[in-house]
């Protein structure tokens, strides 16, 4: 019934995230950016359990459950940095340049 | 004697302890305070010194089949076995690591005066690594040895070595292990293929890859598989070009690391040519391409070696480019596959190993005194050292190749057995003895010859009891390979003709062919 | 005594050589023993050999008495015994190494007394013998070879004798290595023997060539002219000659029996040792009668212009050579070996006496602390008052070099220009030969004339101070002195011709004969008989008294100035006096642009540049710069990875979904 409309829903939600992580700079977004590719999945999975059955919804509480954990370790993460740095900006944190 | 060899089932034994004690030794010496460590590695490498002597009598050589034959599983799932073995050919290389691996170690007593536990520790698994390839039968287990010995050599150069002697041991590492790998990666391909025309029986036995050798499909592998042993042993050699490491690893090399290098090490490029590449691949060894090939390196080696160790201004270098051109005579030889060739590649790898040995612990002992290799800081010492000039000019001499010394027989061999098959190319050969002399005596007449016109070489203390010792074993040999090599050459003589028989495809007299050769056709 | 004994005259001298080089390295200034022990086993070898002769003079053999000693190298058809050969030819040459040898150690044991190498000098001695007595006694080509090689090596040891001086050095090195180039040869006729006959015993090569050679066919041409290629290097020919000048630079007893008696004679014997082959092929045996008279000719004439006393006999000995190897070009094996028996004889003793006038010279600069060059002729002069007995035997033996009858040297001379003469018939160009080996017997007359007038005639020139101090050599060095004279002279005994009023005749001749008689076979010898063997004779004495008489006058008409005040030489003398500056051409054409090559080309270019720089470094240097390119990917800016990794998903999406 909804199927399409909300599978389009997640679609456009994704994409703002992947383009949100692609362009932007601030540490706090760019994490926000990925919290919203995760759920615009969940809402995949949810909209497509209607139709095969209550697999979805489980897997739904999988990401919600790693995407907390992530959560977590991610903003103490960006906090250290933060302490170190004096900003959230990734455009100085390249450490990892070659 | 031979019936209390035989009482104590001395062929039974032998070659597993050659194997296993300088191993177990290696710990103990690790362990050990500088003091004890050479004093310990000294006993150790006698012990196993006198303990090969008795091959010498013990091992048949008279059918030139491999003897004293043991086979162990080791890991069945995948064919391995601990597979060893001793033919004549091997025999002298054994020895000869045996008898040097002493005097390497009583060498090193003032050499090394840091870290010695680890240096004597290293020597003894290199003596592991060497003794194992030589008699190894099994691919995989060759291989483990073949790199064994990489190993040590690569931390005495860099541990122990001259002022570059990162740059040296990186070189000799990654040049060799370029060579090697490749040959491993051929020993595999070779594995598989005799093992689907095998019927799914997978061995890295050499015997059983021998009798693959000839098959179809193997044939439309060889000239790959052919070339990645070839790189190998080219490398190890060396032929040139592959040769640029020696120079390197020579001169920064301690004193024992380099007389092991060129008495040893070098020996196994050819070693490996004589047991393995030719062998498994006779037909496109001997394809015309390749011999013209090979043919035309060793000759270029030969010359190319001795007119630029004519011109290198550090005496240890010249020693190095004398390498390439002698090993450049046992490649003619190896690949006139002639009696006399062959036995000539022979002798040239054993006295190659006495003469330019005993080089390098002379210039070792000079350096030692003077600190540096340049042949132009020395000049008339002859007049301050005399008897290490005498010993100089003398190893010098055999290195030359002047008859009733050692050089000069393996070079008449080769020579004369290569002739009849590479005419020009040979006659060509020929001319290296005379810039042999050339190289040779510039740098004997610029080092102990001529004005003593240098303060710091008018100082310098003459042999000591301790070198004297280390030299005397190998001046012996040298006369002894000159005057009478008949014995060490009736005992090569049945594994070289056997070596020939096998490089040209024709059945061994007395023994079957083999079944799969046959079945294969 | 039996022949089997023949490996004690080689012990005996490596028994003297051990006990003197031990000396030499312990207790240097034993030289009492020394003296003893150095001549000592020479003599006892003397004995030997001449006791083994005396056993064999009765009833020689008719092949030769092959002595094995142990089996040396065995691979498959090749085998060589260490063993030695005792037939005519190896006898001959046997007596005059142990005999002239003996005389020259007992010489020397007066002429290097002074010297603090003494013990090592005897040692070096011992040992050249021991090498040349295998050379000529080894049964087979490699064990010649080891003599072969080994006398090269002592003449190196000995030339550079006195190593402190770089000249000497180099002059010594310079023989080994051109000596080498000569063994080349030797080698490469060895594996071609090997090859074609399939021995290399002397006794086999004879009996198998002809069957298995086609007379006057390509292999055994190059089989000969390589063989002949070492005996130019051994023998001082040309191209090969360069060296024995040179080799002037070791002590003076060194210059009499290495490169004058002995050694340099070996490349004669192995012509004449392998007389079957050369026999053979007739191409190359007049190759070798044309490098001989040459050669004898071309160091003749730069004979003309010298002034160092050595290096006017070294250039004569080169010149004597030439003649030897004219005669054994001709076929006329025993003429060649002839004419090295007297030669070894004369040009020792011209050596000897040479010595001892240079003995003289440097004991007189010595007292005066003089600089002066004491070998230099314009420096000596009227010597004849001051050391009589040197002065009259070297005029004898000047006149046996110059063929004056009935010195020895005029009848081994004599028949080699007579057999040449005698080819000439079948051969038009052995007149050629012929007429190069009487132009070069005129003027060594005339420079050996010029030679005794320098020394010993005239006023002296060597300097007030030093005057007083010229004498006599002591006995020791007279007495071998006076017994070479006395073989200078009767020498020629050994070979009497025919037409020679007193016997024997023809001795040597008939002694070599079952050594030579295979060669003869194939090729024979045709003497000149009759009026024209007399006019030859007469032309030959000609030749050599007006050599003598102008030689003579030519250096007596002008008063001669001491070395320090000669003028620059010009026009052509200039030439001859600089050697047709023959090194310098060499130097420049063969020995620097090899060593330049071998540096800047093969070392810094192919090795280090193209090998080392392009190959090894070079492919370190790819992987590493292809690192770094991959480390640029690396920015270290997370939106750029992102950017990237969505790229490549949504490419893959499309690749998969496709």
């Amino acid at each position: 019934m909804l199927l399409g409309p909300s599978l389009v829903l997640s679609a456009i939600l994704f994409a703002i995230g992947v383009i949100g992580v692609m362009i932007r700079r601030n540490a706090i977004v760019l994490f926000m950016c990925v919290e919203l590719m995760l759920n615009a999945v969940n809402l995949s999975f949810v909209a497509l359990s209607t139709a095969h059955g209550f697999g979805g919804q489980v897997m739904v509480f999988f990401v919600m459950t790693v995407a907390a954990a992530e959560a977590a370790v991610g903003l103490a993460i960006i906090l250290a940095i933060f302490r170190h740095t004096r900003s959230v900006d990734l455009k100085n944190i390249n450490l990892l340049q070659g | 004697m031979e019936n209390f060899l035989v009482s104590i089932n001395y062929t039974g034994w032998i070659l597993h302890v050659l194997l296993a004690l300088p191993l177990a030794g290696a710990v103990a010496v690790a362990l050990t305070s500088a003091a004890v460590a050479k004093r310990l590695a000294l006993g150790i490498t006698i012990i196993e010194f006198l303990l090969s002597a008795p091959l010498w009598f013990m091992v048949n050589t008279a059918t030139g089949t491999m003897e004293l034959v043991a086979t162990v599983p080791w890991i069945p799932q995948w064919g391995i076995n601990y597979a060893v073995g001793i033919d004549g050919i091997s025999l002298m290389m054994v020895l000869l690591t045996t008898m040097l691996m002493p005097l390497c170690v009583l060498g090193s007593f003032s050499y090394i005066t840091h870290r010695e536990p680890g240096y004597y520790a290293l020597l003894l698994v290199l003596t592991t690594g060497m003794i194992g390839v030589f008699v190894a039968l099994d691919m995989f287990l060759f291989y483990v040895f073949w790199e064994v010995m990489l190993v040590p050599m690569y931390f005495l150069i860099g541990i122990w070595g001259g002022k570059n002697r990162l740059y040296a041991a990186l070189k000799f590492f990654v040049y060799t292990m370029a060579g090697s790998l490749l040959m491993l990666v051929a020993i595999i391909v070779m594995v598989r293929v005799a093992a689907v025309m095998g019927g799914g029986k997978v061995s890295f036995s050499y015997f059983h890859l021998l009798s693959y050798a000839q098959t179809p499909i193997m044939g439309r592998l060889a000239p790959w598989l052919f070339l990645a042993f070839f790189l190998a042993f080219a490398i190890k050699v060396p032929i040139f070009p592959f040769h640029t490491w020696l120079p390197d690893a020579h001169v920064e090399a301690p004193t024992a690391g380099s007389v092991i290098l060129a008495s040893v090490l070098l020996k196994m490029g050819t070693y490996g040519f004589l047991r393995f590449a030719v062998p498994f691949f006779p037909n496109v060894a001997f394809s015309s391409g390749v011999t013209t090939v090979v043919v035309s390196l060793a000759v270029i080696g030969i010359i190319y070696g001795a007119l630029v160790a004519m011109v290198q201004p550090d005496i240890k270098k010249l020693v190095a480019y004398s390498s390439v051109s002698h090993l450049g005579f046992a490649m003619l030889g190896i690949w006139a596959a002639s009696i006399q060739g062959v036995q000539g590649a022979l002798m040239v790898m054993i006295g190659h190993g006495f003469s330019t040995g005993a080089l390098f612990f002379l210039i070792g002992m000079i350096y030692e005194r003077r600190h540096t290799r340049e042949i132009d800081a020395y000049g008339g010492i002859a007049k301050v050292v005399p008897i290490f000039s005498l010993i100089l000019t003398f190893v010098a001499l055999a290195s030359i190749g002047l008859p009733g010394l050692n050089g000069f027989v393996g070079e008449f061999l080769v020579l004369i057995g290569s002739f009849q098959q590479f005419p020009i190319a040979t006659g060509i050969a020929t001319t290296g003895v005379i810039f042999a002399a050339a190289y040779l005596l510039w740098a004997l007449q610029r080092m102990i010859f001529n004005k003593l016109d240098k303060p710091d070489n008018e100082t310098i203390p003459d042999l000591t009891r301790r070198e004297l010792i280390v030299l005397v074993p190998l001046l012996i040999g040298i006369v002894w390979m000159g005057l009478y090599p008949k014995p060490v050459l009736d005992r090569m003589e049945p594994a070289a003709r056997r070596y020939i028989l096998t490089a040209k495809g024709m059945p061994i007299p007395g023994e079957a062919v083999t079944p799969t050769r046959g079945a294969a056709q | 005594m039996n022949p089997s004994w023949i490996w004690l005259t080689i012990a005996l001298p490596f028994a003297g050589f051990l006990a003197n080089g031990i000396l030499a390295l312990v207790k240097p200034d034993a030289k009492r023993v020394v003296s003893l022990v150095g001549p000592g086993v020479l003599l006892a070898a003397f004995g030997v050999a001449a006791a083994i002769f005396a056993g064999l003079w009765s009833a020689p053999p008719d092949e030769a008495v092959v002595v094995p000693l142990w089996a040396w190298i065995g691979a498959g058809a090749l085998e060589i015994n260490l063993a030695l050969q005792v037939d005519q030819l190896s006898l001959v040459m046997l007596m005059v190494v142990t005999g002239v040898g003996s005389l020259i150690h007992i010489f020397s044991v007066g002429y290097m007394h002074a010297d603090p190498g003494f013990a090592r000098f005897f040692a070096y001695l011992n040992l050249f013998v021991v090498f040349m007595l295998i050379l000529v006694l080894g049964s087979s080509l490699p064990v010649l070879f080891v003599g072969w090689e080994g006398v090269g090596l002592c003449s190196y040891l000995l030339i550079g004798f006195w190593y402190q001086d770089k000249a000497n050095a180099d002059a010594g090195k310079k023989a080994f290595i051109v000596n080498r180039i000569g063994d080349v040869g030797v080698m490469i006729a060895m594996f071609l023997i090997f090859w074609s006959i399939g021995s290399l015993e002397f006794t086999e090569i004879a009996k198998r060539a002809p069957e298995a050679l086609a007379i006057g066919g390509t292999l055994v041409t190059a089989i000969t002219l390589f063989l002949f290629l070492g005996c130019a290097g051994k023998s001082a020919q040309i191209p090969l000659y360069v060296w024995l000048p040179d080799a002037m630079a070791g002590p003076t007893p060194v210059s009499a029996l290495i490169h004058a008696a002995t050694m340099v004679t070996a490349g004669v014997y192995l012509v004449a040792r392998t007389s079957v082959l050369f026999a053979m092929a007739p191409l190359s045996s007049a190759v070798v009668a044309g490098v001989g008279a040459l050669t004898a000719l071309f160091a003749a004439s730069i004979g003309l212009r010298q002034y160092d006393i050595k290096k006017v006999l070294a250039y004569s000995t080169v010149s004597q050579l030439g003649y030897m190897f004219l005669g054994v070009g001709s076929a006329a094996f025993t003429a060649g070996v002839f004419h090295l028996v007297t030669h070894a004889f004369f040009k020792a003793l011209l050596f000897l006496g040479s010595g001892s006038v240079i003995h003289a010279m440097h004991h007189a600069y010595h007292a005066s602390h003089s600089h002066d060059d004491p070998q230099d002729m314009r420096n000596m002069g009227g010597l004849r008052k001051y050391m009589p007995v040197t002065f009259w035997l070297m005029l004898l033996a000047t006149l046996a070099i110059a063929g004056v009858p009935p010195f020895s040297g005029f009848f081994s001379k004599d028949e080699i220009l007579a057999s040449a003469f005698g080819r000439g018939a079948e051969h038009p160009i052995y007149y050629l030969f012929w007429a190069m080996g009487a132009l070069a017997a005129l003027m060594t007359a005339f420079y050996m004339m010029r030679l005794i007038a320098m020394t010993f005639l005239g006023e002296n020139r060597t300097g007030a101070k030093e005057r007083e101090h010229l004498h006599e050599a002591p006995a020791v060095m007279t007495g071998p002195l006076l017994v070479l004279g006395v073989l200078t002279v009767a020498g020629g005994i050994i070979n009497f011709p025919a037409f020679w009023p007193t016997g024997p005749h023809h001795g040597l001749e008939s002694w070599l004969e079952p050594v030579l008689a295979p060669a003869a076979k194939l090729m024979p010898v045709h003497l000149p008989h009759g009026s024209t063997e007399y006019a030859l004779i007469a032309a030959a004495v000609a030749i050599a008294i007006l050599g003598l008489v102008a030689g003579y006058r030519a250096t007596m008409r002008r008063t001669i100035p001491v070395a320090k005040q000669a003028p620059e030489e010009v026009g052509f003398a200039k030439v001859l006096f600089h050697k047709y500056y023959i090194d310098e051409i060499y130097r420049s054409l063969i020995v620097r642009p090899l060593v330049g090559v071998s540096r800047l080309v093969l070392w810094k270019f192919v090795d280090q540049g193209v090998i080392d720089g392009l190959g090894v470094n070079g492919s370190g240097g790819l992987a590493r710069g292809l690192g770094w390119l991959g480390g640029r990917l690396q920015s270290g800016q997370l939106g750029l990875y992102v950017i990237v990794f969505v790229v490549g998903a949504v490419w893959l999406l499309h690749a998969v979904g496709r």
